[in-house]
């Protein structure tokens, strides 16, 4: 009715293809040249860095004050996936960012559409400030660095502990324990949910696969095997399809007003998240702060200790940039110098993925200032995370966890279909694409 | 033909029109006909990997010829989408024209109150972006920020009729005003002529009003169809509000998904195609049908 979409698609496409067109004469030849340390510029290189971490223009400013040779400049992203479509988007036409923000589950697809850079010999004196886990997401297993890794997201259970002590509620220790206090909640006040199973977050499952031991992805020899159904992951998907379907957990999505509300109102007690909840929480939750407490996710089994990780993102150079080895030093900088790690800290409130970065936290978040020990429980928690590596597709997986669990949700059906849905997505993509899969 | 002289300076002539029309062209040419053939080119192409498509020269782009096109028409979504998009577009077309044609009857009305003051507040919501009203409306239908109290508004029995809504809300006074200004056209001996002759004022809106009304109901009935064929912003908007809409809910969010989210842009090059085609039959073929009795040609 009011723009005539077609139109309006085909007019992004169209500048699309001008970009390409432009861009192609110049961007090529000089792109060898700009591979590593070539003849010095004549003026300073000019970086521009597609990110949404909040007040990141605050913290270029004191490497631009520092680098008077390498300026950059910061653009202000959506973040999720929509910024890594603009970016494979802006990538295909020929004018990506000199660095972008890349999220570790979209880095393959980054990788696999040749839109980032292998920055390996820039970043060698990097390695040693990161752990062999977050590293491997940035090498996705191979001899290639693809990025600097910037912040993690270790998972663990944010719990309203007024709430827990008002209906004699034990923290559960494992997920047998969370299914039966989530029983035990709806017994005592049926307008009150112990938690909720969002099918908008494929992230967050991946998290808790993550947590049971899955691997949704790996690389054997020369051939991706996909296992997105497999046993750890289905039966994470069995727990809390169970618990849809009994109606003793709900099913509204994380991040949308009707959460947020839930959250103020104190109708939700409990939410399994990462390190950088307290964020949302102060946003979305104002109400309670002081309440939420943080402990361990429940176990699979008792006296096990295993965590995932939702969320964290690196810092990439796109293959397309005249300077990339500029871009790396910046990279580098920005993630593993102390300085600006503590105002990564500060001013982007993220929780750093370099050992160095870690322990610079001090001072528990405001939204929970009557827990001093945060970031030491935080910590202890985050060693005990392991991941998976993501697959080239992870957007067509994450697209098809929606879908699938939208439905199943709404139908309160059973949740083993839809991941066995997300496995024939994702294999039929890859496929088509033409990657070879082993059997 | 005949008088050389003549024909020179015709042809001299003759290439002043063109002069004028140069610059309309040249925008068509490079905003509508290169993008659309662009589209085409992309339809035909797709990337092909090899191994495990990770490094330099994994990936490069082939000619698949009407490949993408076969997937696009194979695909049970598509056509799921556009059963979905029908259903909300009868509803659509039939309460929003309806209302307008009420709305706009009513105002042109000898006696009415308050007539520009009414106009304009059922004009109101046109001004509002679609993406804003259905946010607002998004809220309302939230049971716990309703209040209406707690109703399951964007369940899946009820999100069609939800949504199409926003739509006539949005929607109806525009057409209205279309409606009403061609209704303000109409020399008023007619409707005296009629008065005369005896006639109530619901038989002057019936027997004369709306025969006259035809060729701009027919025109706000071809917008609104291309208008809903294309419904994109509201369920992508309502979308992250509920579990009861897919990624692939209408035919144009599929697209959008395949261009965006998953990255393909050469299977959203071939569905647009399709959908183009499709909204083409729809919107001349209705003209088609409704053409002899509106215009009364042949």
């Amino acid at each position: 009715m009011r723009i005539n979409r077609l139109t309006a698609a085909a007019v992004a496409i169209l500048a699309a293809t001008f970009s390409t067109a432009c861009s192609g004469g110049s961007g090529e030849p000089s792109a060898p040249a700009g591979d590593s340390t070539s003849a010095a510029p004549a003026g300073p290189v000019e970086l521009t860095y597609w990110t949404w971490v909040p007040n990141m223009d605050k913290i270029v400013a004191v490497w631009n004050q520092a680098h008077p040779d390498i300026q950059v400049t910061v653009s202000k992203q959506a973040g999720g996936d929509d910024a890594a479509a603009k970016f494979l988007t802006a990538a295909k036409a020929g004018n990506p960012p000199d660095l972008v923000q890349a999220e570790y589950q979209m880095l393959p697809s980054f990788v696999a559409a040749d839109a980032v850079a292998d920055i390996r010999a820039e970043t060698e004196q990097a390695r040693a400030e990161f752990g062999d886990g977050i590293w491997g997401l940035v090498t996705l297993g191979t001899d290639a660095v693809y990025a600097v890794p910037q912040d993690s997201g270790p998972m663990m259970l944010y719990y309203r502990q007024d709430l827990f002590e008002k209906y004699d509620i034990e923290v559960p220790k494992t997920w047998d324990e969370y299914a039966q206090a989530a029983r035990a909640v709806r017994e005592k006040d049926p307008k009150v949910f112990l938690g909720t199973f969002s099918s908008k977050d494929p992230g967050w499952f991946a998290g808790l696969s993550q947590q049971a031991g899955a691997q949704w992805w790996s690389i054997s020899g020369d051939a991706w095997k996909v296992a997105v159904d497999d046993e750890a992951t289905a039966k994470v998907a069995g727990y809390w399809g169970g618990l849809v379907k009994e109606g003793v957990i709900d099913g509204m999505p994380f991040f949308t007003p009707e959460w947020n509300k839930a959250l103020n109102d104190g109708r939700l007690l409990t939410w399994p998240s990462a390190v950088w909840g307290p964020g949302v929480l102060s946003s979305n939750a104002p109400k309670a702060e002081g309440k939420w407490a943080i402990a361990p996710l429940p176990q699979w089994n008792a006296g096990e200790n295993h965590s995932g990780f939702w969320g964290g993102s690196s810092t990439a150079v796109a293959a397309k940039s005249p300077d990339k080895a500029a871009a790396a030093r910046f990279a580098t900088w920005l993630n593993t110098d102390p300085q600006a790690l503590d105002l990564l800290i500060k001013e982007g409130s993220i929780y750093p993925a370099s050992t160095k970065g870690a322990a610079l936290l001090t001072g528990a978040p405001d939204y929970f200032a009557d827990q001093p020990d945060f970031w030491r429980q935080a910590a202890a928690i985050g060693a005990t995370a392991r991941g998976f590596t993501f697959g080239p597709n992870v957007n067509v997986t994450y697209n098809a966890y929606r879908d699938a669990f939208d439905q199943a949700v709404a139908a309160k059906t059973d949740f083993a279909a839809a991941v066995r849905t997300m496995q024939e997505t994702t294999v039929a993509d890859m496929r088509k694409s033409g990657f070879t899969l082993a059997q | 033909m005949t008088h050389r002289k003549k024909g020179a300076r015709a042809h001299r002539a003759g290439a002043v029109p063109y002069m004028f029309l140069a610059p309309a062209m040249a925008l068509f040419a490079l905003f509508l006909a290169l993008p659309i053939g662009y589209t085409v080119y992309l339809s035909l192409r797709r990337t092909r990997v090899s191994g495990l498509g990770l490094g330099r020269g994994a990936r490069k782009e082939i000619f698949v010829g009407l490949d993408n096109y076969a997937a696009a028409v194979g695909d049970g979504e598509l056509w799921a989408g556009w059963l979905r998009v029908l259903g909300y577009g009868a509803l659509v077309l039939v309460v929003m024209l309806g209302l307008a044609l009420l709305f706009a009857l009513m105002l042109d009305a000898a006696k009415v109150r308050l007539a520009r003051f009414t106009r304009i507040s059922i004009f109101l919501p046109y001004a509002v972006p679609g993406v804003a009203a259905t946010l607002m409306w998004g809220f309302l239908y939230l049971p716990s920020l309703s209040p209406f109290g707690d109703r399951p508004f964007l369940s899946a029995d009820l999100v069609t009729f939800s949504m199409a809504n926003v739509a006539v809300w949005g929607g109806t006074g525009f057409n209205m005003l279309v409606l009403y200004t061609a209704l303000r056209a109409v020399p008023r001996d007619y409707y005296e002529a009629a008065r005369i002759d005896g006639a109530s004022e619901v038989q002057i809106a019936l027997r004369i009003k709306i025969p006259i009304l035809t060729p701009a109901i027919i025109l706000t009935t071809v917008f609104s169809v291309i208008a809903t064929v294309q419904v994109f912003t509201e369920p992508t908007t309502l979308r992250p509000l509920t579990n009861t809409i897919s990624s692939t809910w209408s035919p144009l969010m599929k697209v959008y998904r395949d261009a965006f989210v998953t990255g393909d842009l050469y299977a959203a090059a071939a569905t647009s195609m399709v959908i183009a085609a499709i909204s083409l039959v729809l919107s001349f073929g209705f003209l088609r049908v409704v053409k002899n009795r509106a215009f009364g040609e042949g």
